[in-house]
């Protein structure tokens, strides 16, 4: 009657260390596309000057949302910028850019493949029903396995996080076409790529936009649990809140998120309602 | 000359249509098909043809398989078999790059929900065929403002579908149908989502575009009154099957069998039925040869007061009645002319009868029905206008205008004795 535990985390251990060993270059690679994209986002966003930058931001929100949300972010990243948050809130910015642009550049294909093969939808949606009930910082460990510490596998993470509502979104958005539209397409003579480029992905631009602001939502908190890892950016700072005591620098940094996170949501939010009756 | 000819089309939905074959030539219907099979039959031996310029109309219940015979015009549905020849062309066995070259300059669609993009202004939906064939921008921006123009939505080129009211979103349906300049129409209940006042003068519209420009429409409609109204033709489909294809008046008179009839029993008659279908042959003497003594002779003998007076080619010459001609005889002149009644209500044969109830109920006279150029062809009364708008069942005594002719053209050379 006595079953000796299981050596569940030697063989799991094994196969990382078999995957990390074969697979070196496979994940080099991905580390190496991955740094590129990253140095090229930290770049646009740290060379400017922070109040070039933050008035960027605020005529975007200016002509993007309401006007309330322009001055918002105004008063918000002047006060970043106050306390002396600004570089680490870029960073963080760059980290959730970077993420998300590889997450849909993922996402929206896979998501459109599986709207279009009812197998892939099968196969797919328990997958990314397991990525999304995961605790959020259960990607850390393979991330870390793979990719060491770091910005990089902090990407990986978060893209990885922030990958389902891209792919579900994408794929719902062209699922939900009234069917006569796609007759119209295809019957004045659309061939399968007008059919997808003219026709299904316009009319389903507003649930994807859903999709990606979802998706950013998401990259920007995983981005901040990256810290754990050294990712860098306010994740850092609010670790060292926690771990150090240091009460003020955990809530400065944590409103300098909320400020990030309201804007990035406004933003977006609103411009997938304007692509909606555009 | 037959723009569309289809021949022995079916449509099987489900995974064994080969199994269903057998099954429908041993006469199974279709839900013993389905429940032996699992499969839908949704064309059964499906033939039609359809000549240029002719707005053809199907109907039936739902279910009945019009949406799927008209979407394999066009192959949005592929047929299972059968031929579907357009232009001489079988569109069942194109390839792919043929197909899409007859889409985008043979055939167009419009649909009973619009099936317009929301994204798109008005005047970029309707360039969208044009578009998607690669004509260059400038020429297809300006066919889509003259197929908007032609109906009726110059100035509205700029506005969202989604700010338009359903009758004038259909009409950009219809423009972009019109754009690439077709020859074929494929239009799936195209008016049945508008309330019925814009349905109403969608169809006017449609009829005078049509006048003007010639194309060859199928129409899929429930409503019999639109069918009646549309169609020059009309085919009736029931499980799959076409029933019957005839004019509206030979679905009106001659129903198939009583799933057609169920379909004719509710219709308006007095809006259907022309008075060239229902007039009766009207008694006459011929002008100048026949004189007071035959007019009187004739109209003795069929028990009537008045009779019509024509001359060597038919056309009216006016209404003699029996004391006039009583009169003209005693005082022993010949010609009748002089006494002959003018003042009488003229129709032509294409007159809807409940157009003509109120002036039969107010004309001392029958109602003359003449053709074109003025020859006399039969008359109407109030009792046989109220006989065939209310009494159905009446039809034995209707008396179709061919036979009205035929019999007219028998007895011309000796009409003057011959009182008919
Ligand atoms: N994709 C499909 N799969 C299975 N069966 C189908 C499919 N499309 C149509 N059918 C069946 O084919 C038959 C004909 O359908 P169709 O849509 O052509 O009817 P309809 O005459 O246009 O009806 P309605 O007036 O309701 O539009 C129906 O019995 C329907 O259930
Ligand atoms: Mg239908």
């Amino acid at each position: 009657m006595n079953i000796p535990p299981l050596p569940v985390g030697s063989w799991f251990e094994t196969l990382i260390n078999w995957l990390t060993d074969h697979l070196e270059v496979f994940f080099d690679g991905i580390g190496t596309m991955v740094t590129a994209i990253l140095d090229a986002t930290e770049f646009i966003l740290m060379f400017p000057h922070p109040l070039v930058l933050i008035l960027i931001f605020t005529t975007l929100a200016w002509f993007a949302a309401k006007h309330g949300v322009a001055i918002f972010t105004l008063l918000g990243m002047l006060l970043i910028y106050n306390m002396g948050y600004w570089p680490a809130t870029m960073e963080t910015l760059s980290l959730v850019l970077a993420s998300v642009l590889i997450a849909l550049l993922l996402g929206v294909p896979l998501g459109i493949w599986s709207a279009k093969k009812p197998v892939v939808e099968k196969v797919m949606r328990p997958i990314l029903d397991f990525m999304q009930t995961l605790p959020a910082f259960v990607y850390l460990i393979p991330a870390v396995l793979f990719f060491k510490l770091g910005p990089v596998p902090g990407v990986i993470a978060t893209l990885i996080f922030s990958l389902p509502p891209a792919v579900r979104l994408t794929s719902l958005g062209i699922r939900q076409v009234p069917e006569e539209i796609r007759e119209a397409a295809i019957s004045f003579g659309s061939n399968p790529r007008q059919l997808l480029f003219k026709a299904e992905l316009p009319v389903a631009l507003p649930t994807i936009m859903a999709g990606v602001n979802q998706t950013i939502m998401l990259a920007l908190s995983m981005v901040v649990i990256s810290g754990m890892i050294g990712a860098g950016g306010l994740g850092n700072e609010v670790l060292k809140g926690i771990t150090q005591l240091k009460i003020d620098v955990g809530f400065e940094a944590g409103i300098s998120i909320v400020i990030l996170a309201i804007f990035l949501d406004r933003v977006t939010q609103r411009l997938g309602r304007k692509s909606n009756n555009n | 000359m037959n723009i569309i000819e289809v021949r022995g089309l079916y449509k099987v939905f489900g995974k064994e249509p080969a199994r269903v074959f057998p099954l429908l030539e041993q006469g199974l219907d279709k839900t013993s098909v389905l429940k032996k099979t699992g499969c839908a039959v949704g064309i059964n031996n499906a033939s039609f043809e359809i000549s240029k310029g002719e707005i053809f109309v199907l109907m039936g219940l739902s279910g009945s398989g019009k949406s799927t015979v008209i979407r394999c015009l066009n192959r949005l549905i592929n047929p299972t078999r059968g031929e579907i020849l357009i232009d001489g062309q079988d569109i069942a066995k194109m390839d792919k790059s043929a197909l899409l070259e007859v889409r985008r300059s043979k055939l167009s669609m419009v649909f009973q929900h619009f099936g317009l993009l929301p994204n798109r202004s008005v005047v970029r939906n309707v360039e969208y065929g044009l578009e998607v064939a690669g004509t260059n921008a400038e020429q297809r921006r300006e066919r889509a403002i003259n197929a908007l123009e032609l109906v009726g939505l110059k100035g509205y080129e700029q506005s969202l579908p989604n700010e338009l009211s359903g009758g004038m979103q259909q009409r950009v349906g219809l423009a972009r149908a019109l754009a690439s300049d077709p020859e074929v129409l494929l239009m799936d209940e195209a008016f049945s989502a508008l309330d019925p006042l814009i349905r109403t003068q969608m169809q006017d519209e449609l009829l005078e575009l049509q006048a003007r420009m010639h194309k060859t429409i199928v129409f899929i409609t429930h409503d019999l009154d639109e069918a009646l109204k549309l169609g020059d033709r009309i085919a009736i489909m029931k499980d799959g099957e076409i029933v019957q294809t005839g004019t509206p008046e030979e679905i009106l008179t001659a129903p198939a069998d009583d799933y057609v009839k169920r379909f004719v029993e509710n219709v308006d008659r007095s809006k259907v039925i022309t008075a060239g279908s229902v007039m009766r042959k009207a008694r006459t003497i011929q002008l100048p040869k026949d004189g007071p003594r035959v007019a009187i002779r004739a109209m003795e003998k069929q028990g009537i007061s008045s009779i019509f007076a024509i001359d060597s080619e038919r056309r009216l010459q006016g209404l003699m009645r029996i004391d006039d001609a009583i009169k003209l005889e005693r005082r022993g002149k010949s010609d009748l002319s002089s006494v002959l009644e003018t003042d009488l209500y003229v129709a032509s044969p294409e007159t809807p009868i409940g157009e003509l109830l109120v002036s039969a109920m107010n004309a001392r006279y029958p109602i003359t029905i003449q053709d074109d150029e003025g020859r006399l062809m039969g008359l109407l009364d109030r009792a046989i206008i109220i006989a065939e708008m209310y009494d159905e069942d009446e039809e034995a005594s209707v008396t179709p205008l061919d036979e009205v002719l035929a019999e007219a053209d028998d007895a011309a050379p000796e009409t003057k004795e011959e009182l008919i």
